[in-house]
């Protein structure tokens, strides 16, 4: 045990994904911890920028195909408009649940304190430029840099 | 359980919060800001008389709320009651916890 007996005191949460079930549980992750008085940062990376890709982020939507929890044939999960279809009913779920959309996520995060980095690496990958993204981004950063960002005793690192 | 805060006997739960908002007093929740290192201002009280409004009209409590209320935004939210804002706030204001997850 360190010197905070085990407490949690920050979560380094990777976000790698860009499908609605993952974006929202590590907003969830992170909003919740700032809420319990945890310190929390995200680092957006490979498919992940597209939660905060100012074209893309009130687009994202529900795996459909290779996600055997929908209980969804595989086939059926292919064919057009399915996706569109899932997620225009996961949305309706969510509303009805107070969540945020992602846009109103986003700032309620940044509000909180929640730091969000965009992986430089990814971002040269996708040819995404700075102006592409969420304004309130706190920088462009290399994976060491994150690194430096999770250093001190308590702090937790998640990837999504 | 009972408890004596600033000289009143309360009834709360393990956690600290009262479990009888009749027994809430100004008194006890200076006592229970000051436990929590806040000293309360006006600001504090108009947040205060929010959260217990909402609670009174049993509307559940969130931080997506808060951001919502037109009393406070989030920023301030978390200065004025700074780690755990809902949960600080909501115990001084001698309501539950809320258990939203957003």
């Amino acid at each position: 045990m360190n010197e905070f007996n085990g407490e949690v005191r920050k979560m380094m949460i990777i976000l790698s994904k860009a499908t609605l079930e993952n974006v929202y549980a590590a907003f969830v992750l992170a909003n919740g911890a700032r809420m319990e008085g945890i310190e929390a940062e995200m680092f957006f990376t490979f498919f992940g920028l597209e939660a905060i890709h100012k074209g893309k982020l009130e687009h994202l939507h529900t795996a459909t195909v290779g996600n055997p929890a929908l209980h969804m044939p595989t086939l059926l999960g292919g064919l057009p408009g399915v996706e569109a279809l899932a997620t225009s009913m996961m949305k309706k779920e969510m509303e009805k649940i107070d969540m945020p959309d992602v846009l109103e996520f986003l700032d309620i995060l940044k509000a909180s304190g929640v730091k969000l980095w965009a992986c430089k690496l990814a971002m040269e990958m996708f040819h995404y430029k700075k102006e592409d993204m969420f304004d309130d981004l706190d920088g462009i950063i290399t994976v060491g840099d994150f690194y430096k960002q999770g250093s001190g005793l308590g702090t937790h690192m998640l990837f999504v | 359980m009972e408890t004596q805060i600033a000289n009143i006997t309360v009834d709360v739960n393990e956690e600290g919060y009262l479990t009888n908002f009749a027994q809430w007093t100004p008194a006890v929740a200076e006592a229970i800001a000051k436990d929590l290192n806040i000293m309360l201002t006006p600001r504090h009280w108009e947040v205060i008389t929010y959260l217990q409004n909402e609670h009174k009209s049993d509307s559940p409590l969130s931080i997506r709320k808060i951001s919502k209320s037109g009393v406070v935004d989030i920023k301030e939210f978390y200065q004025l009651f700074p780690n755990a804002p809902l949960k600080a706030a909501t115990k001084i204001a001698g309501i539950p916890k809320p258990a939203s997850c957003i």
